[in-house]
């Protein structure tokens, strides 16, 4: 057992997956010589050659459609989007192939592709470099959408979508990569060593999709969150002194909704947070299953505390990133009203 | 270039073959029998022929919206292909893939595509899959000219050119995307001019010329498996109908222009050679002409009558497990 952070954690599940598997090719923009930009992929090249750490032009349509065409060929590509932003130039690919393909040919064809992408806020990167789109993704039908909040997880789960035969958009709180966060920006960055997350086996290991973890149990309410969310959510509830039940979803597609109605149904509450815009986001699709299937057991309305709806302010990165405050505020709320 | 008198034969065979399933196909499509429209490969036949009859079995093909030729120069049976066209269980995709989308695994058809130019990354990563395998496997990309005006197509030439991927680009430029002239969206007259910026050999060949196509696809083609890259092939040619069906109620290109390009109909063409070269008389080529018109028809009503999919069908197919 050694102590990572997300960055090396990840890197240990693409190198034990190219020593396991021959067909497993890391294909994307600096990730080879350079080692990527985040260094998720340093020395995986040096280790394992040029031909299977694959760099690739700047170009995300041309990564992505690629990727599909090797995994059709009985690769099994884990492609790198830089920056989640960056991946609007693949969405086509993603969208019309990657995510309809077996679908098209009854089975004949798949493409186990795993997209990583770094995605989120509260880095000062601006409109380009601070999106969450998971929410475009979790919309299309065929492909998986995850996204891990601690190294153990990201580990695990990454192994378990190059293993997946179906594709995954792994995306990647770029935040959380050296340590989490508490939501407050001006606290003393922390690092993840001293985190229990941040003990992860060396070797190979997995961890399934479809299974959020409850990561700190409670009876008032549930406060259903992922990503960089998950340590601001303990941050809001220690807060708001509030017993929340906070649930790490981990995997958005497939999504462990038993966890989630079981929760809300104990707890007659819910708050839901994600980094994302509001309008139309993952939450609301949250909201709508908790309505659906906990109606009879709510005690209040089911409340989202998300970006605002807004592209992602240079100026305002503190006010539009639903910090501790308001998430602490919407706890309060369901449980005392307006 | 000597064909041998077989080949040569088959491939008159081959292009009348996807003439006759096209020309039913329209019918079906005005007939409101087949389940949505076709895109009608009249015209451009002696390309998918031409190309295909220099590939081996167990090579790759990327195909179009405008795809049935493709696929039956690749081998396609056309009673699943009309099968697939009537939406039917024993289709090509189970029902599920349509004219557009139709994909052929034990062929090496990766798929018809809706999406102008999508098939060329994907194209590409089989290519590179191949070349990581080391085993001699070429991919051939089909496409239109329209398709070369995509970021797509440029993304994939430039990839394919770095990665010295075993690959041939095969350009249909048949003088229109859908129904805007190529001349009034393409920087270039000639689509081959593209492949300099990519360090790729361009070829301009007489794509109403099948010989001409076809040892034009044997270089490009012997070029790929040997190690020596990609290039990129530009056939010109003649899409003798609408974008969409046969008339599509809106055409407005120049009778004169479809009567020229008519004259040159590469089956036409074709027949007239082997005449000249002895392989076959009139009479011969007007049988072999009906007995494929006549297999046409049994195997529409055959794919007509098939069973559809079962209501099952619609949720499967969605992940590798059904998750509903």
């Amino acid at each position: 057992m050694a102590r990572l952070n997300m960055v090396q954690a990840l890197n240990s599940a693409m190198d034990v997956m190219l020593e396991r598997d021959q067909s497993v090719i890391v294909f994307g923009q600096d990730i080879g010589y350079f080692g990527g930009v985040f260094r998720c992929t340093d020395g995986l090249q040096r280790k394992y050659g040029a031909h299977r750490v694959v760099d690739a032009p700047i170009a995300e349509g041309g990564i992505v459609g690629t990727s599909i065409g090797m995994a059709v060929n009985g690769l099994r590509p884990v492609a790198e989007i830089q920056f989640a932003d960056y991946i609007y130039p693949g969405f086509d690919q993603i969208v019309s192939e990657l995510a309809k393909l077996r679908y098209r040919t009854a089975g004949d064809f798949f493409a186990p592709v795993t997209i990583r992408t770094p995605c989120g806020g509260g880095i000062r990167g601006g409109q380009t470099h601070s999106q969450s789109p998971e929410g475009l993704f979790t919309h299309v039908n065929g492909i998986k959408v995850i996204m891990p909040s601690n190294p153990y997880d990201a580990k695990g789960l990454l192994i378990n979508a190059i293993e997946d035969d179906d594709p995954v958009i792994f995306f990647e709180p770029k935040r959380i990569y050296n340590g989490p966060f508490s939501g407050y920006p001006d606290a003393p960055a922390q690092a993840w060593n001293t985190h229990p997350k941040s003990e992860v086996p060396e070797g190979y290991y997995t961890l399934p999709f479809g299974r959020a973890e409850i990561v700190r149990p409670g009876a008032d309410v549930t406060l259903l969150c992922y990503g960089t969310m998950v340590h601001v959510a303990e941050s809001a509830a220690t807060l708001a002194e509030v017993d929340a039940e906070i649930i790490d979803l981990r995997s958005l597609v497939p999504l462990d909704t038993d966890t989630i109605i079981e929760s809300v149904k104990k707890t007659g509450r819910c708050v839901i947070t994600h980094e994302a815009t509001k309008f139309g986001g993952f939450g609301a699709e949250l909201a709508a299953i908790v309505q659906e299937q906990c109606f009879y057991h709510l005690e209040a309305p089911v409340l989202r505390v998300a970006g605002w709806d807004t592209p992602y302010p240079h100026a305002f990165e503190w006010d539009y990133f639903p910090g501790p405050k308001r998430v602490a505020a919407a706890l309060q709320e369901v449980l005392e009203g307006p | 270039m000597d064909l041998t008198n077989a080949t040569m034969l088959r491939m008159f065979e081959q292009m009348t073959r996807i003439r006759e399933f096209d020309e039913r196909a329209a019918l079906l499509m005005e007939q409101a029998r087949v389940h949505g429209s076709v895109h009608l490969y009249c015209g451009e036949e002696a390309i998918a022929v031409g190309v295909c009859e220099a590939l081996n079995q167990d090579d790759y093909i990327t195909s179009t919206h405008r795809g049935h030729g493709h696929l039956i120069a690749k081998g396609g049976d056309v009673e699943r292909m009309y099968a697939e066209l009537f939406a039917k269980a024993t289709g090509y995709n189970g029902g599920k893939g349509g004219s557009m989308h139709m994909a052929a695994l034990d062929l090496g058809i990766i798929g018809a595509n809706g999406i102008v130019a999508a098939g060329l990354p994907i194209g590409l990563g089989v290519a590179f899959a191949s070349q990581y395998q080391e085993n001699d496997r070429v991919t051939v990309c089909f496409f239109g000219d329209g398709a070369t005006n995509e970021g797509a197509f440029h993304e994939a030439m430039n990839m394919a050119s770095i990665l010295k991927a075993p690959m041939v680009f095969v350009c249909e430029n048949n003088g229109y995307g859908e129904w805007s002239k190529t001349e009034s969206q393409t920087s270039v007259t000639d689509i081959a001019d593209r492949a300099a910026s990519y360090s790729m050999p361009g070829t301009i060949v007489d794509g109403m010329d099948i010989a001409a196509v076809h040892e034009a696809a044997i270089e490009a083609i012997a070029r790929a498996r040997s190690g020596g890259g990609p290039s990129l092939l530009e056939c010109k040619t003649y899409r003798f109908y609408d974008h969409v069906g046969r008339d599509f109620g809106v055409l407005q290109r120049d009778p004169q222009e479809i009567a020229r390009w008519r004259a040159r109909d590469p089956i036409k063409l074709w027949r007239e050679e082997l005449i000249a070269q002895g392989v076959f008389d009139g009479k011969t080529a007007d049988e072999i002409t009906a007995a494929i018109a006549a297999s046409m028809e049994s195997a529409i009503a055959r794919a007509e009558q098939a069973p559809d999919p079962t209501p099952e069908a619609l949720y499967t197919d969605v992940y590798s497990e059904t998750q509903v």
